[in-house]
């Protein structure tokens, strides 16, 4: 009987989970005029004329390949500059290990909305306003600390010996890292790329900042629509729908992982 | 796991080094260069001292948003933790609803920060949202609910968002910790006779503590920082009632053009944020300590 109660509420709160996100999908089906006009639990008239406005207008489609780009140059940076360096905390002692470990949590910590200005600075500076790589850049400031973090915690479950076994046997630390060590740890490479996305996909403050036309992400395209045209709610929440699928996609492959991967390799 | 004493190991960190450095410290710099000016415009500034950082010690502005703030995070940990524990202890241990459970709760965690402002948003007006409409109807209420007209009401939903958004995240977290109890345990219990609540009292509460941590420590980081979904669905309002530290710093930042007052602001936040990342951080590694015993 204890398990069926536990069921019922567990149901009940994945209703309560899905819903906000049902109405979304209700509201994009749906014309300005129909939302406004009638109130209704389902859309009686499906429309895909607020998808359809998305795919032929440029500036909107352009702005989901945007984001894309930058989101996956930094998983790739990320990835890159995390990986030796996770590798360096799990398993060396060295000067100032413990305070560096911290410093780069730290700006996992920092609030965004403190770098603003200088980071509109520093990438005006350098003329890289507006470009993919000004976004993908500014998004490893938390992005990296995150995956070494995570990656630390999955390579400190590898034993040591396997290391030990390898530079007896002749293994260079470069070709023992990548030929060896990594595919030992693909699962939690895997996942910390998942964050990465996730991260950098949902982020806003940055991407808008230092993007203006060239390479505004979705994000900002919605955050500007709501301020020039007035409220198209049908438009908005397709836009809004659009959003959630490639992370959809992306969770269906990590599932597996995605436990461990949030409990940082630390289970 | 002993570790190899070897400062080479610093040439692997090098390079995260840099780039964490280049985002980090170059623009900290700058914050803390204009904290210490009065910009007046392009190549016109004076040097002020302390003077920003006394002015905004002393706003009571500062002061209501960072009260505000705290009982934001507070009420968020409070909310949160025990359910998405309860959430966790419901949910199958295996066959497929599992894979089911896993997906549907990570799907709020990798929706755009803005666009969860948007959900809730078309969720809760009360012209065409479910809920708004919903809770109207239903005619309970004193007055009719708005999230724009009445400060409660903005709490509400905000606080609906952000549970509704993060509760996920602990729940992942606390199920990760769950998952790794083995079964022996479960049977030792069983044989003893303990009821539910010893169980977890005894055996899933204290197993779960590493992963509680790092959940604590996330959850009220995080709600610390939280701009995108607010800036969205109330945009600090009605009044200023809703105005979160990052909401107010923004606005510092960009609607007045105090550059200087505004980085003062950001030195006090970080600095704030910074203690509390010290605090935490000690006790994830006393935690990781105790494992280990």
């Amino acid at each position: 009987m204890k398990i069926q109660k536990r069921t019922i509420a567990l149901c009940i709160y994945f209703g309560l989970l899905v819903l906000p996100i049902y109405w979304m999908l209700n509201m994009s089906l749906r014309t300005s005029a129909d939302i406004l006009g009638n109130f209704a639990i389902y859309p009686a008239n499906i429309t895909l004329i607020n998808y359809i406005n998305i795919f032929t207008d440029h500036t909107w489609y352009l702005a989901y390949v945007n984001a894309m780009i930058y989101v996956c140059m930094n998983t790739v940076f990320s990835l890159a500059f995390a990986l030796p360096a996770a590798y360096a905390f799990s398993r060396y002692r060295f000067l100032g290990d413990g305070q560096m470990f911290f410093w780069l949590l730290t700006n996992r910590m920092a609030p965004p909305a403190v770098f603003l200005l200088p980071f509109l600075q520093l990438y005006g500076n350098m003329n890289l306003l507006d470009t993919h790589i000004a976004v993908a850049l500014a998004h490893c400031l938390f992005n990296v600390p995150l995956a070494i973090w995570i990656l630390e915690g999955f390579m400190s479950g590898v034993p040591r010996e396997i290391d030990e076994t390898a530079f007896i046997d002749g293994y260079g630390f470069p070709r023992f890292f990548i030929i060896i060590f990594i595919p030992l740890i693909r699962g939690g490479v895997g996942v910390t790329a998942f964050f990465c996305f996730m991260f950098s996909w949902v982020e806003l403050l940055f991407a808008r900042t230092l993007t203006i036309t060239e390479a505004k992400p979705i994000t900002a395209a919605m955050t500007r629509t709501i301020s020039a045209t007035g409220l198209d709610y049908g438009l908005l929440a397709a836009a809004g729908v659009l959003t959630i699928v490639p992370g959809a996609l992306v969770i269906w492959f990590v599932r597996n992982h995605l436990a461990k991967g949030f409990a940082l390799g630390r289970v | 796991m002993e570790k190899w004493q070897n400062n080479k190991a610093w040439f692997l960190v090098l390079p995260a080094f840099v780039i964490v450095g280049f985002n980090a410290i170059i623009p900290l710099m700058t914050v803390v260069n204009y904290s210490l000016q009065d910009i007046f415009g392009p190549g016109e500034s004076v040097y002020v001292g302390l003077e920003w950082f006394k002015e905004m010690l002393a706003d009571h502005r500062l002061h209501k948003a960072l009260q505000r703030q705290f009982i934001f995070s507070g009420l968020v940990l409070l909310i949160e933790m025990p359910l998405g524990i309860l959430i966790a202890l419901a949910m199958p241990r295996r066959g497929w609803g599992v894979s089911v459970c896993l997906v549907t709760l990570a799907m709020p965690l990798v929706i755009p920060w803005n666009v969860i402002g948007t959900i809730w948003i078309i969720f809760t007006r009360p012209d065409i949202g479910l809920f708004g409409v919903g809770i109207n109807s239903l005619d309970l209420l004193e007055m009719p609910f708005d999230h724009t007209a009445y400060w409660l009401y903005a709490w509400i939903t905000v606080m609906a968002m952000e549970v509704w958004h993060w509760t996920p995240l602990v729940a992942l977290l606390a199920y990760a910790g769950l998952r790794a109890i083995p079964e022996a345990y479960y049977q030792a219990a069983k044989i003893d006779g303990a009821s539910g609540w010893s169980t977890f009292f005894y055996i899933q509460l204290p197993k779960m503590r590493g992963v509680l941590t790092i959940a604590v420590l996330l959850r009220w980081m995080d709600s610390f920082l939280i701009y995108a979904e607010i800036f969205s669905l109330t945009g600090g309002g009605p009044g200023n009632t809703t105005t979160f530290l990052s909401i107010y710093l923004v606005m510092l930042a960009t609607m007045r053009f105090d550059i200087g007052q505004a980085s003062a602001f950001s030195l006090i936040y970080f600095v704030i944020v910074l203690l509390f990342s010290f605090i935490f951080y000690q006790a994830l590694l006393n935690v990781g300590r105790g494992e280990k015993v």
